[in-house]
């Protein structure tokens, strides 16, 4: 009997819920752990970039206004999404190969479990950073003063190489839980399970938009990411110093709230990346004051 | 917070008796012939001839790194501040140099570990006793204030200075109590804070600057706005008066210079900016490469806007009339969340225009040190300029000018009268710049959603007011809004309980409030 021959997976990019090929038709090759290429992936060109920019603003409406516990539970399907893939995102980010670093060395399943439970663990954010961020203030005058938080709106996602999917998650997660909407760009050194997790996206009930995923050269797109006026914040870790550089100047451009993380200094698998202030940089304080005597 | 003066009436015997009026819309009813006597504020203030640097708990001299040919050194130390209601020189001030801000800098980085080490509780009292004695100097404050900015004495007594103690008193609170502020957390001090604050409310902006910074156990440099340094420094001495430890606040004055200066310095950790987007965008730049260490300073940004003010036909008219005039002409209008674009809803325009007009020609505008005074004089002589340009610009666009009081402006000094445009097109430059003056455009709408999407249109997001007496009206417009602030039947109210900020180009960060303790904590 003759061997059945294995059906290879085209990894596309994931743009407005649907799965396109780069528009500039380039590819980017992968490295498996023997420096073999193993797959080719989109090399997302600026056209992308803003093609997903344009998609997640159009998310933002439905997605910033749906309910805080219809985003958690969106949120926890794609928890539920990710464990019936956990041997593909395992295989995606052993295939590279690099042992996660740590201070146990932690196998790929444990990356992905990891990821999992984050995702999860920032779903039931959703409904509760408002209350631990906002608050009534109590004024000198006869005023109902009270502070709420608002999406910041487009959020540009920039994951690190190392730990390409809990470093991802851990980025993205906070984002989408306030209610951004997302534009990632996936490690460079391995994207693949990035574009894993857009399948993961793509059937679990996000909207259309809500969340993007680019593989590409992170020196190409964030050159564009810096100079974009509709990018209202960046959420990046693991940069080089230029790169840091490059996003913070950046805000000259239009204000955008850039937040860059260390990306060795991180423990990606500890508490460092729970908790509500990594949600804070995303959102905005809104202060409303109304008189409150006739 | 209140709105430029009660119904008084159109008289400015006090400022020009012998000037004739200018200007009158014609159609306008004519004012009466009566006028309020002059009311000026005659406590006199003693103020140095001159001033230097406050750096390390010493009045330091400014160390001479420029000397440009053909010009003394000792020209290029200092710099005269000057009252912009009469163009006399108030004091000198020193030119902050490359090398004072290194030593401002060095100072605060000396002090940061015993000021970050001492018990909460004893830096909480340095600040109540800040705040104390900012009460007790309150009207010596007010008169300066006044006579460095130009803005009415009933403002820097009724409003600045009263909320700056009151800065004090709530951060100096929050001292001992940071780890409540942040749940889960462990707030730490940044460090050395660079802070660089405007001249539309000097004292007021040290003191959301200072407050929080020195509650949560950071040092400070501060830099004063050129033409707004006096009562900063008056803010010094009272550190001094208080024992506050040397180093703690350091103060170096000068102009824009001096602040990128100290923006730029490698020993600050933090930089907190209040002035134009365009200032804030340099500093963003300035600020963006990590240092040798691969750390990257802190920044938070309160920049310009260009706020809507939206009065639905179902409001209560007189009062949302009052708020236009609060929102727009509080201060002259240089306030960073002026309400200078009025959005009136269609059927209630006539109504407003007409209203509006008829308050206006009460506004008394004049010598700002005269208790009496709703509008008082513009900073600076480019501040006024960059006004008339707008106004200008507004004429000719096409947008209808109107000019209510029609007061005579004082001969000396840099006064604008207090305008308003209707016929404003969403396209014209005096409906999309911030002016930062007394100058308002007013526009219609039609439905709730125009007005939302013309309220937002805007790449500013600081503040905007909604008024209705339509209690969900109000909630859903509040929250389709995108501004940090959101005055709701009421504008320009201001309390150190509230966080202040903006959204999009406006700015980041939040000053006031829990929130205002955010950025001078590392977590």
């Amino acid at each position: 009997m003759a061997t059945r021959l294995d059906v290879l997976k085209t990894y596309k990019l994931f743009i407005d819920g649907a799965f396109p090929r780069s528009e500039s038709g380039r590819s980017l090759a992968v490295n498996g752990a023997d420096g073999a290429v193993i797959a080719h992936l989109c090399k997302a060109s600026r056209k992308d970039l803003r093609d997903a920019v344009e998609a997640a603003r159009r998310g933002l409406d439905k997605w910033s206004a749906a309910t805080a516990y219809n985003r958690g539970q969106v949120m926890y399907r794609m928890a539920e999404m990710m464990e019936g893939k956990r041997r593909e995102l395992a295989d995606a980010i052993s295939a590279v190969g690099g042992k996660p670093a740590g201070k146990r060395a932690r196998t790929a399943a444990d990356e992905v479990a990891a990821a999992i439970d984050r995702v999860i663990y920032f779903a039931g954010w959703a409904d509760k950073h408002a209350q631990v961020l906002g608050c009534n203030n109590p004024v000198s005058g006869p005023y109902y003063n009270f502070t709420i938080v608002e999406p910041t709106g487009v959020v540009v996602v920039v994951a690190p190489d190392r730990l390409p999917l809990l470093g991802l998650i851990s980025l993205l997660a906070p984002v989408i839980c306030s209610g951004n909407t997302a534009v990632v760009v996936a490690s460079q050194t391995n994207p693949i399970p990035a574009a894993v997790f857009g399948e993961v996206c793509a059937t679990s009930d996000v909207p259309a938009g809500v969340v993007n995923i680019l593989t590409g050269e992170r020196d190409e797109l964030l050159k564009v990411v810096a100079g974009h006026r509709d990018i209202d914040a960046v959420h990046a870790a693991g940069l080089s110093a230029e790169h840091t550089t490059l996003l913070r100047e950046g805000v000259a451009e239009n204000i955008k709230r850039v937040t860059v993380r260390g990306g060795e200094q991180i423990d990606w698998f500890g508490d460092d990346c729970q908790s509500p202030y990594w949600i804070e940089p995303f959102v905005e304080f809104k202060t409303v004051w109304h008189p409150a005597s006739v | 917070m209140t709105s430029p003066g009660p119904n008084g009436h159109n008289g400015h015997a006090a400022v020009a008796p012998s000037v004739p009026r200018v200007s009158q819309t014609p159609g306008e009813p004519k004012p009466a012939s009566w006028d309020y006597a002059p009311a000026p504020e005659t406590v006199k203030v003693s103020i140095k001839p001159r001033y230097d640097h406050f750096i390390n708990g010493e009045w330091t001299a400014p160390k001479v790194s420029r000397v440009s040919k053909g010009k003394a050194a000792e020209d290029l130390t200092h710099f005269a501040t000057i009252n912009p209601a009469n163009e006399t020189t108030l004091a000198e001030v020193a030119q902050g140099s490359a090398a004072d801000v290194d030593a401002a800098v060095a100072a605060a980085r000396a002090a940061q570990p015993k000021w970050a080490a001492l018990p909460p509780t004893e830096r909480a009292k340095y600040i109540f006793r800040i705040a104390r004695r900012v009460q007790e100097r309150a009207r010596e404050l007010a008169i300066l204030e006044t006579l460095d900015s130009g803005k009415p004495i009933k403002e820097s007594r009724d409003v600045d200075v009263p909320l700056v103690a009151a800065h004090f008193f709530y951060y100096a609170g929050w001292a001992d109590k940071l780890a409540f502020a942040f749940p889960g957390a462990d707030p730490k001090p940044v460090g050395v804070c660079g802070q660089v604050i405007p001249w539309n409310f000097p004292l007021l902006m040290a003191a959301w600057k200072l407050a929080p910074a020195l509650a949560c156990g950071n040092t400070v440099v501060l830099k004063p706005a050129e033409t707004t340094p006096l009562t900063a420094l008056r803010l010094a001495e009272i550190c001094e008066e208080i024992g506050l430890p040397p180093g703690v606040v350091n103060i170096v004055t000068g102009d824009g210079r001096t602040g990128a200066a100290l923006v730029a310095h490698s020993g600050v950790d933090k930089v907190a900016f209040t002035g134009s987007t365009e200032v804030g965008k340099r500093i963003a730049k300035s600020t963006a490469a990590p240092n040798a260490a691969g750390r990257t300073k802190r920044l938070t940004l309160e920049l310009g806007g260009k706020s809507a003010n939206i009065i639905f036909e179902d409001a209560s008219i007189d009062q949302a009339v009052e708020g236009i005039i609060s929102g727009i002409y509080f201060n002259q209008g240089e306030v960073c969340c002026a309400g200078s674009r009025v959005f009136v809803q269609e059927s209630i325009l006539p109504q407003v225009v007409r209203k509006l007009k008829h308050r206006m020609a009460s506004l008394r505008v004049g010598d700002p040190i005269d208790k009496n005074t709703d509008v008082g004089a513009i900073n600076s002589a480019a501040q006024r300029d960059k006004v008339n340009y707008y106004v200008q610009a507004g004429t000719e666009e096409g947008a209808t000018l109107h000019d209510p009081t029609g007061a005579v402006l004082p001969q000396k000094g840099y006064f604008c009268r207090p305008y308003f445009f209707t016929d404003v097109q969403p396209s014209h430059i005096i409906a999309r710049e911030e002016i930062f003056g007394p100058v308002l455009s007013v526009m219609s709408f039609r439905t709730p959603e125009e007005a939302i999407s013309r309220a937002n249109n805007s790449p500013y997001g600081l503040a905007a007011g909604v008024w209705t007496d339509k209690g969900s009206k109000i909630f859903d417009i509040a929250r389709k809004l995108r501004a940090g602030v959101v005055w709701c039947n009421t504008y320009n109210k201001f309390d150190p309980a509230s966080p202040f900020g903006g959204y999009k180009e406006s700015g980041f960060g939040r000053e006031g409030g829990v929130h205002g303790l955010r950025a001078y904590v590392s977590l």
